[in-house]
C-alpha cells in the first residue's frame, strides 16, 4: 500500500515532465502543468495522512523511507509547487505578451518544472544517501536552464555561476557521502545497505567518529552551498534575481529546504557517532554568520528580487541555527520556521512578480505606489512583507519567537546577535517596501489579470498558523522533532 | 614486507593520476587539456579494473567499463565535437603565473595528505592510503576551476573533479553501490550536455567563451 502511494507521488511529476516535454508548446500546457502539480499534491496528502497515522515506513525494499520529518517537507513541497504552477500560468502569459518569452522557452519551462518537482521529491523520500545526492544534483540540473530562460547576458551569467558553484558544492557533498560510506562499510559490510539511512541510523554509535567528523564537514559545506549559507551563498541572489519569478519562488521556498533536509539527516548520524555537539556547533556558526551577513547586505540592495533573495539567506540561516541548537523545542521551531518561510516567501515572490511586470523594472527606485494601480498586488506585497519581517499575528513571528527564546535559554550570547540582525533586516526591508506600496504610482496596467489567489491563500495559512496551531499539526511536528532528537 | 604486485600497480596509477592533475593545471591548450582528461579517465578505468580483479568485486568491473565508455570515449568525444563546432580548438589560454599555481598545488597536496591521514590509518585491504591522493586530485581540480578564465577549461576542470571523486570511491570504499554510480554517471552526462548548450548561449550573447565578460552582477 505504502509502495503504491509513494509510487503515485513520484510517478505523477515524472509523467508530467514527459507529457509536457511532448505537449509543452500547446495552448493548454499551463493548465496541464497545474493539473499534474495538483495530482502530485493530492498524492502527497494521501501519503502524509498515512504516515501520520501509522508512523515511519520504508518502501521498495527499503530504498525509500518516509517519517514525520520528511513527509512534512513532501507535503510542503507539493503544495507550494502546486500554487506556484497556478501563479505561473498568468504570469508566464504576461511575460510572453511582453515579448520576453517564446513558446519554445515556455515548453522548456513546463517540462523542467515537473522534472524539478520530481527530483526534489526523490531527494526528500529516498533512504539512500547516494541517491539523495544524485537527486539533489538532478534538481540543480533541471533548474539551471530555467535560471537562464530569458537568455539575457545577466541571466546567463547568473545561471553559469549557479551551475559552477552548486556543481562544486555538491561535488564536495559527494566526497562527504563517500566518506560516510567508507565508515559505514566497516560496520554494515559491502553492498547496498551501507548507504541506507535507516540502517546507518541503527548503527550510528559504531561509526568511526574521525571519519564521520570529516564527512560532515564536507556534507555541510556541499549541501550548505545549496542552502545558501554564507560564505557559500554568492550564487543565490543572482539566480533568484535573474530567473523567472516562479523559479525564484520554488528555488527559495523549496530547493533550499530540501538541501537543509539532507544536512539534518547527516547531522543525526554524526551526532550519534560523535556523541558531542560538533555538528550542531558548526551549523549554529554557519547559521549565525548567514543571518548577520544577509541582514547587513539587505541595505545595499536596489533590485527587489535580489533583496528578497538575501532575506531567504537570512531565514535559512535562522533555520540552520535552530536545527544546530538541537533538542525537541528548537527542532520544532526550525520546522515551523521552514514552513512559514516557504509559504510567505513564495507569496512575496508572486506579488513581486506582478509588481515588476507592472513597473517594467526590478529596480526598487522605479516601482512606486502599487496600491494606487492595483490594490490587490499592493496589499499582497505589503502583508507578505509584514509577515516575513515577523510581525505578530503572522506565523513567522511565532516561529522566530520560539527560536529566539530557545536560544536565550540554551545559548544566551547568541540572542543579542539574532535580535540585532532581525532588527536590521526589519529596518532595511520595511524602509524599501513602504514607498513601493504607498505613494504616487508609475505602474502600468497588465494585459492579463494577475494570479493573486495563491498569494492570499499562502498568507492566510501563515496568519492562521500564527494565531492558532491545530493540535494534530503540533503533534505531528513534535513527533518529527522527537525523531531528529 | 612484500607488497603484492597489484597494489604496487595501483599505487603507480594513483601517482600517475596526480601527475596528470598537475599537467592539467599547467596546460594552456584547450585541445591538449581534453586529451589529458581522456588520459585521466583511462588511468581511472584501469585502476578500477585492477581493484576489481584483486578484490574480486564483480560490480567494480561494471564501474570500470562505465568509466571507460563515459570518461575515455563519450565525454572527450563530445568535448572534441564541441570545440570544433565552437571553433576554439586551437585556443591557447593565457595563464598567469604557472609557477605560483604549481606551488599552491603542492601545498594543496600536502594539505590533502594531512587531512586524509587519520582515515588512512583506518583503511584496510589493498587500497589503503590512496584516499589522500584522491582528495589531492579533487583539490587540484578545484584550484584549476579557480584559475581558469575560459568556459571550456572550467568544465574540463569540473569533470576532472568528478574523476577525483570517483577515484576516492573506488580506492577508499571499493566502489559505491552500482545504482548510485549509475545515477552519478547520468548526472555527469546530463551536466555535460547542459554545459554544451550553455557554451552556445554564452557565445551567442557575449561573442566569446571568456567568462571574464560574466562578472557584471553585483549587489549595486
Amino acid at each position: 500500500m505504502i509502495d503504491l502511494q509513494l509510487l503515485a507521488l513520484l510517478l505523477i511529476p515524472l509523467l508530467g515532465g514527459g507529457l509536457l516535454a511532448v505537449f509543452g508548446s500547446r495552448k493548454w500546457a499551463a493548465e496541464l502543468n497545474s493539473l499534474m502539480s495538483f495530482f502530485t499534491f493530492a498524492a502527497s496528502v494521501v501519503l502524509t495522512a498515512r504516515v501520520i497515522d501509522s508512523g515511519p515506513q520504508v518502501a521498495f525494499g527499503e530504498q525509500f523511507f518516509i517519517d514525520q520529518f520528511n513527509v512534512f517537507l513532501v507535503a510542503l513541497t507539493a503544495f507550494v509547487a502546486f500554487t506556484t504552477s497556478l501563479f505561473s500560468r498568468p504570469y508566464m502569459r504576461i511575460e510572453q505578451h511582453h515579448g520576453k518569452l517564446t513558446t519554445g522557452m515556455l515548453h522548456l519551462y513546463y517540462s523542467m518544472y515537473q522534472l524539478f518537482t520530481f527530483a526534489m521529491l526523490v531527494a526528500l523520500t529516498t533512504n539512500n544517501m547516494g541517491i539523495m545526492w544524485v537527486a539533489m544534483e538532478a534538481a540543480t540540473l533541471t533548474t539551471v536552464l530555467l535560471v537562464s530562460l530569458y537568455r539575457t547576458p545577466a541571466s546567463l551569467e547568473a545561471a553559469w555561476k549557479y551551475f559552477i558553484l552548486c556543481g562544486v558544492g555538491i561535488a564536495l557533498a559527494l566526497f562527504g557521502t563517500i566518506l560516510l560510506y567508507f565508515a559505514a562499510e566497516r560496520v554494515l559490510g559491502q553492498g547496498g545497505t551501507a548507504l541506507l539511512w535507516t540502517h546507518l541510523n541503527e548503527v550510528k554509535a559504531q561509526l568511526e567518529p574521525t571519519v564521520l567528523k570529516l564527512a560532515f564537514i564536507f556534507l555541510l559545506v556541499g549541501y550548505g552551498t545549496k542552502i545558501g549559507l554564507v560564505p557559500l551563498h554568492s550564487w543565490l541572489p543572482d539566480a533568484h534575481a535573474e530567473g523567472p519569478t516562479p523559479v525564484s519562488a520554488v528555488l527559495s521556498g523549496l530547493l533550499l529546504n530540501v538541501a537543509l533536509c539532507a544536512v539534518v539527516r547527516s547531522k543525526v548520524l554524526v551526532d550519534g557517532s560523535l556523541g558531542n555537539h560538533f555538528a550542531g556547533n558548526l551549523m549554529m556558526g554557519f547559521g549565525l554568520l548567514s543571518v548577520m551577513v544577509a541582514a547587513l547586505s539587505l541595505f545595499r540592495q536596489k533590485d527587489i528580487k535580489r533583496m528578497f533573495a538575501y532575506s531567504s539567506i537570512e531565514h535559512m540561516g535562522l533555520v540552520t541555527f535552530a536545527f544546530g541548537m538541537g533538542g525537541p523545542v528548537a527542532t520544532f521551531a526550525g520546522m515551523l520556521h521552514m514552513t512559514m518561510h516557504s509559504l510567505t516567501k513564495s507569496a512575496i515572490f508572486f506579488a513581486v512578480g506582478h509588481a515588476v511586470q507592472k513597473a517594467g523594472t526590478q529596480q526598487m527606485d522605479s516601482i512606486r505606489g502599487l496600491l494606487q494601480v492595483s490594490p490587490t498586488v499592493g496589499w499582497g506585497l505589503a502583508l507578505g512583507t509584514f509577515a516575513i519581517l515577523g510581525m505578530p499575528p503572522f506565523g513567522v513571528f511565532a516561529s522566530e519567537f520560539l527560536i529566539i527564546t530557545t536560544a536565550m535559554h540554551e545559548y544566551p550570547w547568541t540572542t543579542p546577535i539574532l535580535l540585532v540582525a532581525l532588527g536590521i533586516a526589519f529596518a532595511a526591508i520595511f524602509g524599501k517596501i513602504q514607498p513601493i506600496v504607498f505613494g504616487e504610482t508609475t505602474a502600468q496596467p497588465l494585459p492579463h489579470p494577475p494570479a493573486l489567489v495563491p498569494v492570499f491563500v499562502h498568507l492566510l495559512l501563515v496568519l492562521i498558523l500564527g494565531l492558532y496551531m491545530p493540535p494534530y499539526l503540533a503533534d505531528w511536528y513534535r513527533q518529527a522533532a522527537a525523531l531528529l532528537g | 614486507m612484500q607488497i603484492p604486485y597489484t597494489l604496487q600497480f595501483i599505487n603507480l596509477l594513483a601517482a600517475m593520476l596526480l601527475l596528470v592533475a598537475f599537467a592539467m593545471l599547467s596546460q594552456r591548450r584547450i585541445l591538449s587539456l581534453i586529451n589529458l582528461f581522456a588520459w585521466q579517465g583511462a588511468l581511472l578505468a584501469l585502476s578500477t579494473f585492477i581493484v576489481a580483479y584483486s578484490t574480486n568485486q564483480h560490480h567494480l568491473y561494471y564501474s570500470a567499463a562505465l568509466t571507460l565508455v563515459l570518461k575515455v570515449m563519450l565525454l572527450p568525444w563530445l568535448l572534441h565535437r564541441l570545440i570544433r563546432r565552437l571553433n576554439v580548438r586551437w585556443d591557447v589560454e593565457t595563464l598567469i603565473n604557472i609557477p605560483t599555481t604549481m606551488l599552491v598545488g603542492i601545498a594543496l597536496v600536502i594539505f590533502a595528505f594531512n587531512l586524509a591521514a587519520p582515515i588512512t590509518q583506518l583503511a584496510e585491504g589493498i587500497t589503503r592510503g590512496l584516499i589522500g591522493i584522491a582528495l589531492a586530485c579533487v583539490l587540484l581540480s578545484l584550484l584549476m576551476m579557480l584559475t581558469r578564465r575560459k568556459a571550456v577549461s572550467q568544465v574540463v576542470a569540473f569533470l576532472s573533479l568528478e574523476n577525483g571523486l570517483f577515484f576516492a570511491a573506488t580506492s577508499a570504499t571499493q566502489g559505491m553501490p552500482l545504482v548510485v554510480e549509475l545515477g552519478i554517471a547520468l548526472d555527469v552526462l546530463v551536466a555535460t550536455f547542459i554545459f554544451g548548450i550553455f557554451f552556445f548561449q554564452i557565445r551567442e550573447t557575449f561573442d566569446s567563451l571568456d567568462i571574464t565578460h560574466m562578472e557584471k552582477l553585483k549587489d549595486d
